[in-house]
């Protein structure tokens, strides 16, 4: 069947249209769904694209970072205000994926893609979605749970916190081919300090289960506790736990439950 | 629908015919004759495709064509004047930076990118660039040496 392009003015008709259209898809910066394209994949015949100012603006000057879904890595690499999210961005492909790929795709990347995502849910981003009757708003954890049956969604942005201190945010992505590869795992890791304890820690996986996730018990482990070797001691120790790490060409699921501990023990003092 | 797509190829004004869904890659190389940039893995992967955009590089195999529409598009065929190759096509030759070829106009072009904005560039930032360009025969280290020789001569040349 031959594709259909249609481009719209407005995020809200875009989201109309793939409401109403079950074999639309919405084309963000290409590098997803023009690889199905070049697949022949037959699941969509309808390509959807918006021209709204909207869907790429940035406002990153505030303590709450608004980014559109359209904006694309190499804008994270060149705004200063960001600077704390640059090797998260950086982490993605070569600067010709980064040029291109947007932070919107990147929340729909399926492992072991998505290493962005990884690091928005370690800054407990929330999602805009747009729909023909508004933008509501939902928690990153819980888009990812309903992920799967979400396709035909559009978001049009996220938003989250800036960290106080941009030092407490740490990301790394260990791969196997150096410099660039698919993730083996991803960290990333919001440790607050105040009065030299940890408040408010916020983990992140990916790679460890079938969507980035929150560590949870690494999070409690670590709150109330100083940045040092002994410190996180209890944390590392639980690292695995909640974690469903996928079998795949990069590493197995016993190899990450293993060396998930020692990354986050060399995240979190500076060690990577 | 198929459309007309213009924008300008290596400085020259161009106007081609594209099926919706067909990628800038095949514009170029089917209808336009440009087969410069290579057709390689088709997914983004392997960088063999990439082409400058308005000075930016993109994989020309997963951009719309008509998202080119209206802007600069540059590939290899675009890098000698005249009989006067590049100073990255000078330096790739004598240095050994290709062996089969296949990924050497990705290559070019991402070095390219890196180079009209930085001209002195780091060992790492020269990896970086062609991080997302993959060489399965030299090993990159030539490659690497080209790009930071071409570097040399252009910021001699000033």
């Amino acid at each position: 069947m031959p594709l259909q392009l249609r481009t719209t003015d407005t995020l809200s008709e875009a989201a109309a249209l793939l409401a109403s259209e079950r074999a639309a898809r919405f084309l963000g910066g290409g590098t997803l769904l023009m690889r199905a394209v070049n697949e022949g994949d037959v699941s969509f015949s309808v390509i959807v694209r918006t021209r709204d100012p909207a869907f790429a603006r940035m406002r990153t000057a505030g303590t709450r970072i608004e980014l559109g879904a359209g904006v694309r890595m190499a804008q994270i690499l060149a705004s200063r205000d960001l600077a704390f999210l640059h090797p998260a961005a950086r982490a993605i492909g070569g600067p010709a994926v980064r040029s291109m790929a947007t932070i919107g795709g990147n929340l729909f990347a399926e492992h072991p893609y998505g290493d962005f995502t990884v690091a928005l849910l370690a800054l407990d981003a929330r999602v805009q979605l747009a729909s023909s009757l508004g933008v509501r708003e939902l928690a990153l954890e819980e888009f990812l749970r309903a992920r799967g049956r979400s396709e035909r969604v559009l978001v049009s942005g996220v938003s989250f916190e800036r960290p106080a201190d941009p030092s407490a945010f740490r990301f790394h992505k260990m791969t196997r081919t150096h410099p660039k590869g698919a993730a083996v795992l991803t960290i990333a890791a919001l440790v607050p300090l105040i009065g030299g304890r940890i408040v408010g820690a916020r983990v992140a996986y990916g790679a460890m289960a079938p969507t980035p996730m929150r560590a949870r018990a690494v999070e409690r482990a670590l709150e109330g506790r100083p940045l040092t070797a002994e410190g996180i001691a209890a944390a590392v120790a639980v690292a695995a736990e909640g974690t469903d790490p996928p079998t795949d060409a990069l590493a197995s699921s016993w190899y990450r439950r293993r060396v998930i501990g020692v990354m986050l023990r060399r995240l979190l003092l500076g060690e990577t | 629908m198929a459309t007309a797509v213009e924008f300008t190829l290596n400085g020259n004004a161009v106007a081609a015919i594209a099926e919706p869904g067909e990628t800038l890659l095949s514009v170029l190389r089917n209808r336009l004759g440009d087969t410069s940039p290579k057709a390689g893995c088709l997914q983004g992967t392997c960088g063999a495709c990439t082409v400058l955009v308005d000075g930016e590089p993109v994989l020309s195999c997963l951009l719309l064509a008509d998202a080119a529409a209206g802007r600069h598009v540059e590939t290899v065929r675009g890098l000698a004047q005249g009989p006067q190759l590049h100073p990255l096509q000078e330096a790739f030759m004598e240095r050994f930076a290709a062996q089969c070829g296949f990924c050497t106009p990705g290559m070019l072009m991402a070095a390219k990118a890196l180079l009209d904005h930085n001209r002195n560039p780091t060992r790492a930032e020269v990896i970086e660039a062609i991080s997302g360009n993959v060489c399965r025969c030299t090993g990159y280290l030539p490659i690497i040496e080209a790009i930071l020789e071409a570097a040399r001569r252009l910021s001699a040349r000033g």
